[in-house]
């Protein structure tokens, strides 16, 4: 199996495009064709992961896993092809693949308008090849050529199967996020020149960086970096283009961009500009928290004043990626776990809702919350599963979300060496606050959604309950959440090596 | 006595063979024109295209061949440089040539003396990626231009075809006087028109510090009329919507490309020494040009003056590595500058193509005609967004690596100026995106003008155009190696 390992990773990144390719010379007429070739692909790579996570060293083994010799790539400029998987990197790497395949069951019956699958599946595929490719690249260039991939169809998936304002939140978000990233590889370029010219490399960059920067050179990098990575996130203040972009997307584009694209910044904190420039982010460090702290309190702020049901779900989603952020902040290997466990729990929890509230719109042609009620007496099953993610989402303790919040919560209280205590016990109190507000607009929008007598405008419309693809595409998501919620290990296990290792640098 | 002091000059047949098979092939069109007159109209496309494609054969013997060739005293010189931007130029012809041909057949143009035209000019630039010398430069640059100016105007009923080759005209002959006069107070000082004589007699000191100043300022501020760098950008976008549309291509890539070749030769051949001169002026010149075509791009609502001032930013973008060479070093500077005009090359022909192939049935260059094109060409419309985003810089379409390749100079030895300046880039590539997109936003996600959703009927030579181009831009986008390792051949020989 020693071939495997080395292609295992290009294969999970790589196979969706092969799929798409096949797809481009399929007419589009043939629409059941392209809807079994973009399962079969998204099943496959789904396949490699599976083996990948069969075959992976949970023995304490801290380096890079499925790592082949890097191959040359642009030798001109010292970028190489060079690709590996730690325990960060394979929650998210599985959480991209299996919200893919979800999507692509999911869309089985439920294309937006204007209809056109193949087109429309071959842009999920693509972005598939963006994300996956994000998760595994170990080369700045190659992590930057990827990180930009998704944009294009995300583009085009919001601008032509979204909403009314589909146009303008298309534009802003693809604006917001290459604003970030073109600052974003300026920094990666001053990292390296700064280390000599040599190689974009993390694992070099992350042993070399450090001893040959200048603390107030590292400082800068560090900010550009910042500017790429909390964009994406989205932080506070910079989280405009999310509401936009997730309100007007279609559901298939809300789930893909909350579960995974978000992810993408955070991920790049934790593999990029942290480990590489430890002492820079310990400067930083204090900024990130209290960003992350507004972003909570706005968030869920901003959540109590929607009247639109996914706007609130996005919404809520600053004010959780805040958590992570938090996590992140402390700077502690248990902050950080707590973060990569908040990334993959609301990439499961966020996802459902996405789902759930493009069902709910796809019923009643609405999501206006005063138009909505009673969900629970026309689509009883439906709206249990809203009641779950609703409790999930803010935290309730034995399902998934409670791991990612309560931890980085927790973590506050005791950051890193160096960083000011009161401060971050101040963040940790403000944190706290922020997960009553969130179970009051989560509670508030399930009471408004699902409780009560339906409104008299749907006397004797039919509302029809769960459909077959629903049922496929949302039951993996809620096991996953319960899977997690009670046996949190399953996933600290494979994340806790990694992160000391990134842990190890900072303070010292 | 004359006759006697006067000795011929050793000519290497090799090194001009390029030259001498498209001097051929352009006598060739117009004796074919003038004996078959309208029998042979056809025949013309053909062979240009023809002879584009034979010059490139001893382009390539002489590469393979290696070792620079250097004749007249230093004045013309076959260097790696020169091949790379002759092969440059010679593709970027034969790539005018394909998507003329039928847009020049179906019109009311005389189209031999179009080919004829179109292939003096191309000589000129063949001519100039080799010109070493005060004199050949400007002999190569009349060359190239007279010949411009008056495809430029080939649509004569039309008005608009008038004023772009008047404007175009009379800029560029005031923009040659300047120069002009720059390169006589450069030879008054230096008593020599070889550039690396002037090279070394500017560095050495000595030489009258304001005529050297003034000399250098003339001389740059001509060249940028030819490259269209803010302020002296006025003419190109009129010019650019009068002007036959493969023209219009012709011009915002080779003819471009020829005055950035001539800058890279004499900045860093002759002028390398005085760089205290010519980099705060590049410095002004590129943060100008980026962001003033961006910022008034952004309000075109005509395809072709989009493009027009797209073309305008995307110098300023080239005109970047000028300003820090004297830190970086010449070689980095000119690798970037040549990467980028080959990316160029490839994304902004193919730009311009697809826009010719939609105006086939809208008659139109309005962003507005091009609503709902995917609807009744949707692989028309994922071309064009490819050609589109490669020119925004999005990877993985290739213009993302002629940014880097540009961030990447800019950084090598920062300063505060440099680290400026890289920051300008990436701002005004994130403002490029808005009207970039505009064009897909147009195409995919607007209603279809007129609910005309007759097909679009590409002609086979416009279509292996926009093959070509799309390969390319795909494939240097993957494989950013193909275009660098030639690029970074390319730094003068010794």
């Amino acid at each position: 199996m020693h071939g495997f390992d080395d292609w295992a990773l290009t294969l999970a990144v790589f196979l969706p495009l092969v799929g798409a390719v096949v797809m481009l010379v399929i007419p589009g007429a043939e629409e059941g064709l392209h809807k079994v070739v973009a399962l079969v692909t998204t099943v496959a790579t789904l396949g490699i992961g599976v083996a990948i996570l069969a075959r992976y060293d949970y023995g304490g083994h801290q380096g890079l896993q499925f790592a082949p010799t890097p191959k040359d790539w642009i030798s001109v400029i010292h970028a190489k092809y060079e690709v590996g998987i730690d325990g960060i990197a394979l929650p998210l790497l599985l959480l991209s693949m299996v919200i893919t395949l979800l999507v692509v069951l999911y869309s089985w019956n439920h294309f937006p308008e204007p209809h056109n699958p193949k087109a429309f599946l071959i842009l999920i595929l693509i972005l598939e090849v963006g994300m996956n490719g994000t998760f595994v690249a170990q080369d700045l260039i190659l992590f930057f050529v990827f990180f930009e991939v998704v944009l294009l169809p995300m583009y085009f998936m919001i601008g032509v199967w979204g909403g009314e304002n589909r146009q303008y939140a298309a534009i802003k978000f693809f604006l917001f996020t290459l604003f970030g990233s073109a600052l974003m590889i300026l920094g990666f370029l001053a990292l390296f020149f700064a280390t000599g010219a040599e190689s974009f490399s993390i694992p070099f960059l992350v042993q070399h960086a450090q001893a040959n920067i200048d603390p107030d050179v590292a400082l800068l990098i560090f900010g550009g970096l910042f500017m790429g990575f909390a964009i994406k996130v989205p932080m506070f203040p910079f989280h405009t283009w999310l509401p936009d972009a997730h309100t007007q997307a279609p559901t298939q584009g809300s789930v893909i961009l909350a579960a995974v694209l978000l992810k993408l910044g955070t991920y790049g904190f934790i593999r990029i500009a942290i480990p590489i420039l430890p002492d820079a982010a310990h400067t930083w460090a204090p900024w990130i928290g209290g960003l992350a702290v507004v972003g909570i309190i706005y968030g869920a702020l901003g959540c109590l004043a929607q009247t639109d049901m996914k706007r609130l779900i996005a919404f809520s989603s600053v004010a959780h990626m805040g958590y992570v952020m938090l996590g992140i902040a402390t700077l502690t290997d248990f902050g950080i776990n707590a973060a990569v466990f908040g990334m993959v729990a609301h990439g499961l929890i966020t996802g459902m809702l996405f789902f759930v509230a493009g069902s709910v719109k796809d019923r009643f042609h609405t999501l206006d919350m005063k138009r909505l009620g009673g969900l629970l007496l026309q689509a009883p099953r439906m709206g249990w599963i809203l009641g779950f993610c609703c409790m999930a989402s803010l935290g309730l303790p034995g399902l998934a979300g409670f791991w990612g919040e309560f931890p980085a919560i927790l973590a506050a209280y005791n950051p890193a060496a160096g960083l000011s205590q009161p401060l971050f016990r101040t963040y940790m109190v403000i944190a706290s606050i922020g997960t009553v507000f969130a179970a009051g607009y989560l509670l508030w929008m399930l009471q408004r959604v699902a409780f009560g007598t339906p409104k008299e405008e749907w006397d004797g419309h039919a509302i029809d309950d769960m459909h077959w693809p629903e049922y496929v595409s949302w039951v993996p998501l809620l096991a996953g959440i319960v899977a997690l919620g009670l046996i949190p290990n399953l996933l600290f296990k494979i994340t806790d090596p990694a992160i000391q290792v990134v842990t190890a640098a900072i303070g010292k | 006595m004359l006759a006697a002091a006067f000795s011929r000059p050793e000519i290497d047949y090799h090194a001009f063979a390029p030259e001498i098979v498209l001097v051929g092939a352009l006598l060739l069109i117009l004796v074919v024109d003038l004996l078959f007159e309208d029998r042979a109209r056809w025949a013309t496309s053909t062979l240009a295209g023809l002879g584009l494609l034979g010059a490139l054969v001893p382009i390539l013997t002489l590469a393979v061949d290696g070792g620079d060739r250097s004749m007249f005293g230093g004045a013309y010189v076959v260097d790696n440089f020169a091949l790379v931007l002759k092969a440059l130029f010679l593709i970027g012809g034969y790539l005018t040539v394909l998507i003329s041909t039928d847009y020049i057949g179906e019109g009311d143009y005389y189209e031999g003396e179009y080919y004829f035209m179109l292939l003096s000019s191309l000589l000129g630039m063949l001519v100039i990626a080799s010109a070493r010398d005060l004199i050949s430069i400007f002999i190569a640059l009349e060359t190239l231009s007279i010949p411009a100016y008056l495809l430029a105007g080939w649509r004569k009923r039309d008005l608009k075809g008038n004023e772009a080759s008047l404007k175009y005209y009379l800029l560029g002959v005031f923009a040659s006087g300047v120069m002009l006069y720059g390169m006589s107070l450069i030879f008054g000082v230096t008593h020599s028109t070889v550039l690396t004589v002037i090279g070394e007699r500017l560095a050495g000191g000595g030489a009258s510090v304001p005529i050297v100043t003034v000399g250098i300022l003339f001389v740059i501020i001509g060249f940028a009329f030819k490259v269209s760098a803010v302020p002296f950008h006025a003419w190109a976008p009129d010019t650019y919507e009068g002007a036959p549309t493969p023209i219009t291509a012709y011009l915002s890539v080779a003819s471009k490309a020829a005055g950035f070749v001539a800058l890279l030769s004499l900045v860093f051949i002759a002028f390398e020494g005085r760089s205290d001169v010519w980099q705060p002026l590049f410095w002004v010149l590129s943060a100008l040009t980026m962001t003033v075509g961006n910022v008034i791009a952004l309000r075109q609502t005509n395809v072709i003056r989009l493009l027009a001032y797209s073309s305008v930013a995307q110098a300023g973008y080239m005109l970047a590595p000028f300003a820090v060479a004297g830190h970086t070093g010449v070689n980095q500077a000119v690798e970037s500058v040549v990467t980028y005009l080959l990316v160029y090359l490839a994304m902004n022909i193919g730009a311009f193509a697809v826009v010719m192939a939609v105006a086939r049935k809208t008659r139109s260059g309005e962003l507005s005609s091009f609503g709902g094109l995917f609807e009744y060409a949707p692989g028309l419309t994922v071309l064009t967004s490819i050609f589109f985003f490669a020119l925004a810089g999005i990877p993985p379409l290739g213009g993302w690596y002629a940014k880097l390749v540009i961030f990447r100079t800019l950084l090598d030895q920062p300063t505060v100026w440099s680290v400026v300046l890289a920051v300008l880039v990436g701002v005004n590539s994130a403002i490029g995106l808005y009207y970039y997109a505009s064009v897909a936003r147009e195409t995919w996600m607007r209603p279809v003008p007129d609910e005309d959703r007759t097909p679009i009927s590409v002609p086979s030579s416009l279509a292996a155009a926009i093959g070509l181009c799309a390969i390319a831009t795909l494939a240097i986008g993957v494989v950013p190696q193909i275009v660098a390792r030639f690029a970074h051949l390319a730094p003068f020989g010794s």
